[in-house]
């Protein structure tokens, strides 16, 4: 073994290294983007980051469809004549060299036009001639440099994404006003009386009046809109007391200047819907490059290969695929809907539904289900059920599944704001009646200033911008969660149920023990050779075990699918493989996978292939289980009931052979009791539970590739603080509350100079930004300290 | 006409222009990545000075 890394990915050269202009590199296939890189003078790509490449995979013809003109349309962005436009999603944009390369596509093909890359979605949009280069042939070549795109049905189906810039506007016209109108009302604040400001202050008014109407009808439209729709609907949302004080501010100020009474508040109004927009900016920025709403169609192909009648091939889109229609499943294509095996070896590696990655082999007249892509050689298949009806694709089906089965859940703000409303609105009309007794010229005065200094401004902050700020922060601790609302959700929670394969257990890594005879060296170096010569993961993991070893030519290899290899060099023959195959006897229990091996037909041995489970998953537990319900739902076997048992605190649930619509059922079955339910789980059969529960959390070994619906992607390397990360939403709560507290203090000053009639236009200028900005900083500081603890 | 007209005709002139090129912006996309421009703008200085170079080089080679 070397320690030398591959020049182009990075990785280790394990087993074989090549030297390449003097470097070394993994595979041909690093090389060879290495050299198309040199020869086409773009070596600047290895300069910018190391080892920024990743190794080329083999299409296969996979992105065959793509020379269906129809299907290629619906994709293109815009296509005219010798120009067309196309946007690429690429999951392997990740650093600097990226961008480089992929906007400099046109020095290796003169086909191309111009690339731009947008980085945090992960895209590249590509100008291109299509009589140079066509659809097909542009994937071609990006996948030739290691960056395949990936092309998906959702994609496929799915309206082209407006950009939504509005916030951006609202915010800008609200700032914009908010400068010009503080410039102009400034004067007046300091320099009253004055004979020189006496003679324009109409004019200086009006301009500012002027400018207040884009905040109020443009900016501030978005909170009017809001409170119109809760006071219909009877829910007392924050959104009231915020519009309320818009317009109670707009009214009356216009009304001041109009009958000349005075300055009015348009630098306090224009300030406070930018401030209140500032928030709902700072807590709308999310992970671009994450999708947090796919389903299976994310995964499924566009199209599929169909075999007409007379044995001729045809392309058509998946949706059209009918039960009865015999398809051809090319080596690395995903099998659409449920079928049965006709002719060829399946070898079906089901890791995106199960999150299991181990192959099964499948024989012709077996049935196969939805979701298992065909890991080597073409298959002919039967469908038995359309796509949308499969077994997996029919949970898509479930009430779990409609969008608003969640928009019941209330934000902390908002259940709030019905009592603050309810508040504000007693004290402006007690004021008010008190001051009709004392003077009754006055009672207007007060009633709208207590509605303007009340406004609450720093109560709408404080939610935002802690929740938005730990949002930013778990985010670069490697926990993506999709909006603040999911936080303020996973505060709540107090069951945490676990799937095991894939979120338990890493796919990544294996733990492999070896029982009975020790191999002999040569015997080590044939089991070694013939593993090398076979595709399947079993094989892939145990050598990888054996590779200090040697290689060699073999002088005779058999692979028999579905049962184990043979090989054989000089004298010496070696079966490994399956109990049936080697021994001829069926295998007893172990739990895990097994290959067993004989040499020279004496039985040896087995290694068991377990999965190993995540580091610090049993402290996880303990620590969970002080606080929380906590349950194992697995999709498996009991096979490792046992060594679950012995890893995870006593008398934790578990619950094996779950189907995906038992999990979602078990988790409905947990919330009629009145759980709060969160759901940890990797694969798309998960996806029941994790959009059912209150919060559903995706274990992702890469946050690019692979994860179902949910509110939230933890990285795996971070599966171990998980309870953390929860202790921390929950003391984000409390900072909430606390920031409550410090604007309720702000209003109870606002409060006594607005019912005692004396509120000038600069004390409200004064508070209504202090505070908002007071809240700000207090809320920034303090998830700051309190997520200090995630390292 | 006071020159406070004028004054303030310009002072709001001179804020909508900023406010125009500000929608222009917006609209013609600047907002939406706001990430991979402050990585672009680092590559041209160094292509520039690389690009001639490896240019010569290859002419030289080609006849071998």
């Amino acid at each position: 073994m070397t320690d030398t890394s591959c020049f182009h990915c990075g990785l280790p050269c394990e087993a074989e290294e090549i030297r390449f202009d003097e470097k070394s590199f993994c595979c041909n296939g690093c090389k060879t983007v290495y050299a198309i890189f040199r020869d086409n003078d773009l070596s600047y790509y290895y300069e910018l980051e190391g080892a920024p490449g990743k190794t080329p995979e083999p299409l296969h013809g996979k992105f065959d469809f793509l020379d269906d003109p129809l299907i290629a349309e619906r994709l293109l962005e815009f296509q005219d004549g010798s120009h067309s436009v196309i946007t690429f999603n690429i999951p392997h944009i990740h650093c600097s060299s990226c961008i480089w390369i992929l906007e400099n596509l046109s020095r290796l093909n003169s086909g191309v036009y111009s690339s731009q890359v947008d980085f945090p979605r992960k895209e590249a949009r590509i100008h291109f001639n299509p009589d140079h280069i066509s659809l097909k042939e542009l994937v071609g070549l990006l996948n030739a440099i290691g960056y395949e795109p990936s092309i998906t049905l959702e994609q496929y189906e799915g309206e082209s994404e407006k950009v939504d810039r509005k916030l951006i506007y609202q915010l800008g016209i609200a700032g914009f006003a908010f400068g010009n109108i503080m410039f102009l009302s400034f004067p007046e604040y300091f320099e009253s009386g004055e004979f020189w400001l006496e003679k324009y202050k109409g004019l200086f008014h009006w301009i500012m009046f002027a400018f207040s109407l884009p905040v109020v009808f443009y900016s501030g439209s978005g909170y009017l809109t809001s409170a119109y729709k809760s006071l219909r609907s009877g829910m007392l949302n924050i959104d009231v007391p915020i519009a309320l004080g818009i317009l109670v501010l707009f009214i009356r100020s216009t009304v001041e200047i109009s009958f000349d009474l005075g300055q009015g508040f348009f630098d306090s109004l224009s300030g406070l819907v930018f401030f209140l927009l500032l928030g709902k900016f700072f807590q709308q920025r999310t992970y671009s490059f994450l999708s947090f709403e796919r389903d299976y169609r994310s995964y499924f192909p566009i199209a599929v290969t169909r075999l007409k009648a007379d044995a001729s091939e045809e392309n058509i889109p998946v949706h059209q695929v009918e039960t009865g229609d015999r398809l051809l499943i090319k080596s690395g294509s995903l099998i659409p809907a449920d079928s049965i095996l006709l002719k060829g070896e399946g070898k079906l590696d089901y890791s995106f539904v199960t999150g299991e990655a181990r192959a099964v082999s499948k024989q012709s007249g077996d049935r196969l289900y939805a979701g298992g892509k065909q890991l080597k050689g073409a298959i002919e298949i039967e469908v038995l059920k359309p796509v949308s009806q499969s077994y997996l694709t029919e949970l898509w089906s479930d009430a779990a599944f409609s969008k608003n089965h969640r928009t019941a859940f209330r934000n902390l703000t908002d259940r709030i704001g019905k009592r603050f409303t309810v508040a504000v609105l007693s004290i402006a009309f007690l004021a008010a009646a008190i001051w009709l007794f004392i003077d009754p010229s006055r009672a207007l005065n007060v009633l709208t200033a207590v509605l303007i200094i009340a406004c609450p401004c720093a109560i709408a902050l404080a939610a935002p911008f802690t929740l938005g700020n730990l949002l930013r922060i778990f985010g670069k601790k490697g926990f993506y969660v999709k909006d603040t609302e999911s936080l303020e959700r996973m505060a709540l929670v107090d069951t945490v149920i676990f799937d095991k394969t894939g979120t338990l257990t890493t796919t990544r890594k294996n733990s492999i023990d070896y029982t009975g005879i020790e191999l002999t060296e040569a015997e080590a170096i044939l089991l070694k050779n013939t593993l090398r010569a076979s595709g399947h993961p079993l094989s892939q993991t145990l050598y990888q075990q054996l590779a200090s070893y040697n290689i060699v030519p073999l002088d005779g290899f058999e692979e028999h699918l579905g049962e184990g290899l043979e090989g054989r060099l000089a004298d010496e023959h070696i079966r490994v493989g399956s109990s049936q195959f080697v021994t001829g006897m069926p295998s007893l229990e172990t739990g895990g996978s097994e290959v067993h091996v004989s040499s020279n037909d004496t039985y040896k041995g087995r290694f068991v292939i377990r999965n190993s489970y995540r580091k610090g998953a049993g402290k996880l537990f303990e620590d969970l289980s002080k606080v929380y319900a906590l349950a194992v739902l697995s999709g498996d076997n009991e096979s490792e009931k046992a060594y679950l048992e012995d890893l995870l605190p006593p008398l934790t649930p578990m619950y094996f052979n779950q189907k995906p619509k038992e999990k979602l059922q078990f988790v409905r079955e947990l919330q009629q009791d009145g759980k709060e339910v969160l759901m940890v789980g990797d694969g798309l059969n998960d996806a029941g539970a994790l959009a059912q529960s209150k919060v559903g959390i995706a274990i992702s070994e890469d946050a690019n590739l692979f994860t179902p619906a949910c509110d939230g992607i933890l990285d795996s390397r971070q599966f171990a603080k998980l309870n953390v990360f929860l202790e921390t939403t929950k003391k984000a709560m409390k900072i909430i509350y606390m920031s409550f507290g410090f604007s309720l203090m702000y209003n109870v000053v606002g409060l006594y100079f607005a019912v005692t009639g004396q509120l000038e236009p600069v004390i409200a200028a004064i508070l209504m930004p202090l505070s908002s900005i007071s809240i700000v900083g207090f809320t920034t500081l303090a998830t700051n300290w309190i997520s200090r603890k995630i390292l | 006409m006071s020159v406070i007209y004028m004054l303030l005709a310009i002072s709001i002139l001179v804020a909508l222009i900023f406010f125009i090129a500000f929608i222009i912006s917006v609209r013609s996309g600047q907002y939406d990545d706001s990430y991979t421009p402050s990585v672009r703008m680092l590559f041209e200085d160094e292509l520039l000075e690389k690009e001639p170079d490896a240019q010569n080089f290859n002419q030289l080679d080609k006849p071998k």
